[in-house]
């Protein structure tokens, strides 16, 4: 049992309190060019979470202390909208939400090719309107798909993707109930073409046989995940040139 | 034969490249082996395997295999005729808004004023919007533009609308022959430049029919009912004789 050890997470016949075998994520939707001001734009649902990504340039950076002579830079901004969850979080940044942004922007920056854009900037706006658990991972395949959606050149898409622990047992996509009193969680930045993992964070304690249960979740995860991220780019453009 | 595609579910390509069979590859999706061919843009080799960077149409033309991408940030080249909008002023020189990554610079002495030194602000101010030519773009991806030429000059009256980079031939037509048809319905000047930005000058009805064409172009210009949609457009216009 975890840190909490009267918090039952599986049931007892081994299903998860929502009724997801071990290995199950929530279901994905995704739409593709949501918002038509932005010059790309997506929106995930992910179980409960419900992010949307605006991709804005690559447009002149400014301040000019923030240019890069050699390449872009990726400007991300996660917010979490103040009803995003029951308790109201208070607007504006905080140090989580600098945290993410900025894992957030290194991955990204492993995929967009940077160098050909010099001294410019690509501004991601990732909001998140509703949260349940995972909302990293949820923001960053929705600023992949708003990348690719604004024709950024990029070397692959990336997937965002959670497992965890919970009572000593591997599991994929952590929700909140796991999420809070679960053992352990490693969200991945997966690249779902080259298999590369552009981010990986961990919180809690996983063995190494864990670990590689984990990772064998999220890859997993991540090639369905990538289907659906295809599809909502095909979808858009489905009508056509002729 | 043919290519087979490392996504799963997708099906062959025929050998055959006379663009019946368009493929929409997303960013990092295989396109083919690289063997024997050249990449162009918007793909990349990786591995002996030609990988799509953008989304878009594969195009293959003379062994070259290259994506057709669906959307794209104006990349200037020197000669292209720009819409632009003047975003800072300093005592010698405008940076240009030109829609695309980085600012124009339009030097004083390239526009077709004789201009003082400090005198920049009177001939032009933040927000004045010019018909301008690219002059050159060095390899750092600086943009000079310039406003010496026929026809070059500051667009005093009229309206400024976007359309997507992608779309830009799809305004024009085969010689400019759409364009030409915009014109003669809606009886406005319309200048489409290189970066997107299309100015429409004409009375207001005739105006207000050019932005739904364009809307029209920027919603459904990939689309292949493009062509019909416009034509039923054309059939509500202000026609009012020759252009």
């Amino acid at each position: 049992m975890g840190g909490y050890g009267d918090v039952q997470l599986l049931r007892d016949d081994g299903l998860r309190l929502d009724g997801r075998k071990l290995d199950e994520m929530r279901p994905v939707s995704i739409e593709a060019g949501i918002l038509p001001a932005a010059d790309g734009s997506a929106m995930v649902t992910h179980g409960l979470n419900v992010a949307v990504a605006a991709v804005y340039g690559p447009m002149e950076a400014h301040p000019r202390k923030i240019q890069r002579q050699d390449r872009a830079v990726i400007d991300v901004r996660y917010n979490m909208a103040p009803f995003s969850t029951s308790d109201r979080i208070r607007p504006g940044f905080n140090r989580r939400s600098r945290e993410i942004s900025k894992v957030t922007a290194e991955a990204l920056e492993s995929v967009v090719l940077v160098e050909r854009y010099p001294r410019s900037k690509i501004r991601v706006e990732i909001e998140i309107l509703a949260a349940e658990a995972g909302t990293r991972c949820v923001g960053i395949t929705a600023a992949a798909v708003a990348l690719a959606d604004a024709g950024i050149p990029m070397r692959d898409l990336i997937v965002g993707v959670a497992s965890g622990k919970v009572e000593d047992t591997v599991v994929l996509d952590l929700d909140k109930a796991e999420d809070n009193y679960g053992q352990a969680d490693l969200p991945v930045g997966i690249l779902p073409n080259t298999g590369e993992i552009a981010f990986l964070q961990m919180d809690g304690d996983l063995s190494p046989e864990e670990f590689n249960l984990a990772m064998e979740y999220n890859f997993k995860a991540a090639a369905e995940i990538h289907e659906i991220m295809v599809d909502a780019l095909k979808r858009r453009y489905e009508g056509g040139e002729n | 034969m043919g290519w087979r595609f490392a996504a799963n579910g997708e099906k062959e390509m025929s050998n055959g490249q006379n663009g019946a069979e368009l493929r929409l590859v997303t960013p990092g999706m295989a396109i083919g082996p690289s063997a024997g061919m050249r990449v162009g843009s918007g793909a990349l080799a990786q591995n002996d395997t030609i990988i799509a960077t953008r989304l878009g149409w594969v195009k293959e033309l003379n062994n070259t295999v290259s994506v057709d991408p669906i959307n794209s940030a104006y990349m200037p080249r020197s000669g292209d005729l720009i819409v632009a909008t003047v975003a800072e002023v300093r005592n010698n020189l405008w940076f240009m808004n030109i829609n695309g990554p980085f600012q124009g610079l339009l030097p004083m002495s390239l526009a077709p004023w004789k201009v003082e030194f400090g005198a920049a602000r009177q001939h032009m101010g933040i927000g004045d919007v010019v018909l301008a030519r690219v002059q050159e773009v060095d390899e750092c991806h600086n943009v000079v533009l310039t406003m010496k030429g026929v026809g070059l000059r500051r667009l005093n009256q009229g309206s400024v609308h976007s359309v997507p980079i992608n779309h830009i031939d799809r305004i024009r037509g085969e010689g400019n022959a759409t364009l030409q048809r915009l014109r003669e319905a809606c009886d406005c000047r319309i200048i489409v430049g290189e970066n997107g930005k299309v100015w429409v000058d004409g009375d207001a009805e005739g105006t207000a029919w050019a932005r739904q064409a364009i809307q029209l172009i920027q919603e459904s210009g990939h689309k292949n009912t493009f062509e019909a949609e416009l034509t039923a457009l054309e059939k509500n216009a202000p026609k009012k004789g020759d252009a």
